[in-house]
């Protein structure tokens, strides 16, 4: 479903500020996977899963989606297959409007906007059904703005808006990392139901690795802009977090992550 | 005071007219989070067009849909400045209203002003608005319903509800969206330099459209008509907000909220007329209102942030 082959990314080239964060990334996900990705801060995961989306465009390699070379298709374009979810719960909604409009906006995720009605009443009742997936009350709210939504709230929404329309590819950028535990743990609940409902590809970045061997079929660990582990089905499931960090001090050959892994 | 209060139809007329550019104003400063200051140069590129084409002996509608294209095409030259060659917003329009400058000496055959003759009773019949038909309405010898509050009432209103139609389609909805959160917009596959762009074109097309209506309100088009016309236009703007927005939620009432703003500064600017202060000095209150509204929200955070502060520090110094 996704192809990444030997992917390239410098920022900053030529400036004091030069930090090259993808050294060569190959991945392959097949359909219905669900890989989690590891890493500690600046190995590369979430300039992968930018590349992925298409926020800049890359130094070199390829991405396909589908069979599609999405490489130089500007970010927009390639929405068509992508469902998003940012670490900052205020970046994947529109405050200033209203819940549904933000549903409506993102059911019509890849489709060409028209002077058509931005907002049908089928679609309406379409979206209680769905918001009460999430068990948040939203489905009685259908007409709040956004911005009145808490953080959790809004990142459920943002997880519902990503879904919504069935993507080829779910990307989740460390998207419960910035909420509270239990809030965290209503997120990636939901998450899960979704993903395994619908059979989504996903590529889920996260900080917290008993998170990473509990959910998915392959855990992904990313080291100085390369992918150092890619474990997947038995393997992955029989994995405990003390084995992980052993996994990762022999590719790595060092030790000196360990703390600051284990503590974020 | 009786000069304030016979003066006071033609203000409302003429704050009815720069409130259509005010909801210009309004689709970029609310919806797309833009300061689009294009407005200053293509509002009298509506008017220039409107006069010269109408003197020519354009029909009067076709005219007005040139004046609207031309304004578009301002918006569309700031748009492109913005989105394909990455000029900041503010930037890009400031370079456009510049350059208009010129464009619209150029239209006007590098007059500072073209009048169109209103001692020809023929030619003055056809117009849509005048300042005439003010005094004209109320003395009788024109029908009421060619008073200019009731005409460019009717214009607002059919203007509103074409905008509140727009803003409800997948298109319009994609515009608030490139505003609201550009991030977003574009991880549902929004493209937002088109949006952006398209945001400006409409905006600066009624810009141009309330230029070519106050160019025939005062049977001319001036050089200078332009100038400070985003103050204004933001002026309206925020006043309609501070005092409707408790009111007035649904789009269409935020709209004609704007226009009323308009209205209640022509009011204003009247009323400090009638108090003697020399007409040269209303750009210097213009700015100063402006400057006043726009701080206030700023102001009302910082002080409840500070009272909480307080309160804190209170709480410590008790222990």
């Amino acid at each position: 479903m996704l192809d990444v082959k030997n992917l390239y990314k410098t920022f900053n080239p030529g400036t004091v500020n030069e930090k090259t964060a993808l050294r060569g990334v190959s991945l392959h996900l097949n359909e219905g996977d669900f890989a989690t990705v590891i890493g500690g801060n600046g190995a590369g995961k979430s300039t992968l899963l930018n590349a992925v989306a298409g926020v800049w465009p890359v130094d070199a390699g390829s991405i396909s989606i589908a069979g599609v070379d999405v490489t130089a298709m500007p970010e927009h374009k390639r929405a068509k297959f992508i469902g998003r979810v940012f670490q900052d719960p205020m970046m994947g909604t529109a405050a200033t409007m209203q819940i549904e409009e933000n549903l409506a906006l993102a059911a019509r995720r890849g489709e060409s906007r028209t002077l058509r009605s931005g907002i049908t009443k089928a679609e309406r009742a379409e979206y209680i059904e769905r918001l009460k997936i999430l068990d948040l009350g939203l489905e009685d709210r259908l007409t709040s703005k956004v911005g009145l939504l808490s953080g959790g709230q809004r990142q459920a929404l943002t997880l519902l808006m990503a879904t919504l329309k069935k993507p080829q590819l779910l990307l989740l950028d460390e998207h419960t990392a910035a909420l509270d535990p239990k809030t965290a743990a209503k997120v990636l609940d939901a998450t899960e139901r979704i993903v395994s409902k619908d059979h989504l590809t996903t590529l889920m970045i996260t900080h917290n690795m008993k998170d990473a061997i509990t959910h998915g079929n392959r855990l992904i660990m990313m080291y100085e802009g390369r992918i150092v582990i890619d474990v997947a089905g038995e393997e992955k499931k029989k994995l405990t977090v003390p084995q992980l960090l052993e996994l990762f001090n022999k590719v790595s050959g060092s030790d000196e992550a360990d703390d600051k892994m284990l503590l974020s | 005071m009786s000069g304030f209060i016979s003066a006071l139809p033609g203000a409302i007329s003429q704050g009815l007219i720069w409130g259509v550019m005010a909801i210009g104003v309004y689709i970029t400063y609310k919806i797309l989070d833009i300061a689009d200051l294009t407005v200053d140069g293509s509002f009298c590129t509506g008017g220039a067009v409107f006069v010269v084409l109408f003197t020519g002996g354009t029909n009067l509608w076709v005219a007005l849909l040139a004046a609207l294209l031309a304004g578009m095409l301002a918006g569309l030259v700031t748009g492109l400045l913005h989105t394909l060659c990455g000029i900041p917003a503010i930037l890009a329009g400031i370079l456009t209203q510049l350059g208009l400058w010129s464009v619209n000496m150029a239209i006007m055959g590098m007059k500072a002003t073209v009048a169109i003759n209103v001692t020809t009773p023929e030619l003055l019949d056809k117009l849509l608005v005048s300042l005439r038909f003010v005094k004209d309405a109320a003395t009788g010898a024109r029908p009421f319903y060619r008073h200019p509050i009731i005409v460019v009432g009717l214009f607002t209103a059919v203007l509103i509800a074409l905008l509140y139609w727009f803003f409800g389609t997948e298109l319009g909805c994609s515009l608030r969206a490139t505003g609201s959160n550009r991030n977003m917009a574009r991880a549902q596959g929004i493209n937002t330099d088109h949006a952006t762009v398209l945001g400006l074109v409409l905006s600066n097309g009624l810009v141009a459209l309330s230029g070519a209506l106050l160019a025939q309100y005062n049977s001319a088009s001036e050089i200078n008509m332009g100038r400070g016309a985003i103050v204004i236009g933001l002026a309206a703007v925020i006043i309609g907000e501070v005092i409707f927005a408790r009111l007035f939620h649904n789009f269409a009432l935020k709209l004609a909220a704007v226009s009323i703003g308009a209205i209640l500064y022509y009011i204003v600017l009247q009323a400090v007329l009638a108090m003697g202060l020399n007409a040269n000095y209303l750009k210097l209150l213009s700015a100063l209102v402006v400057a006043v509204f726009l701080s206030i929200p700023y102001w009302k955070g910082k002080y409840t942030h500070v009272k909480v502060n307080a309160a804190a520090a209170g709480g410590t110094d008790h222990a």
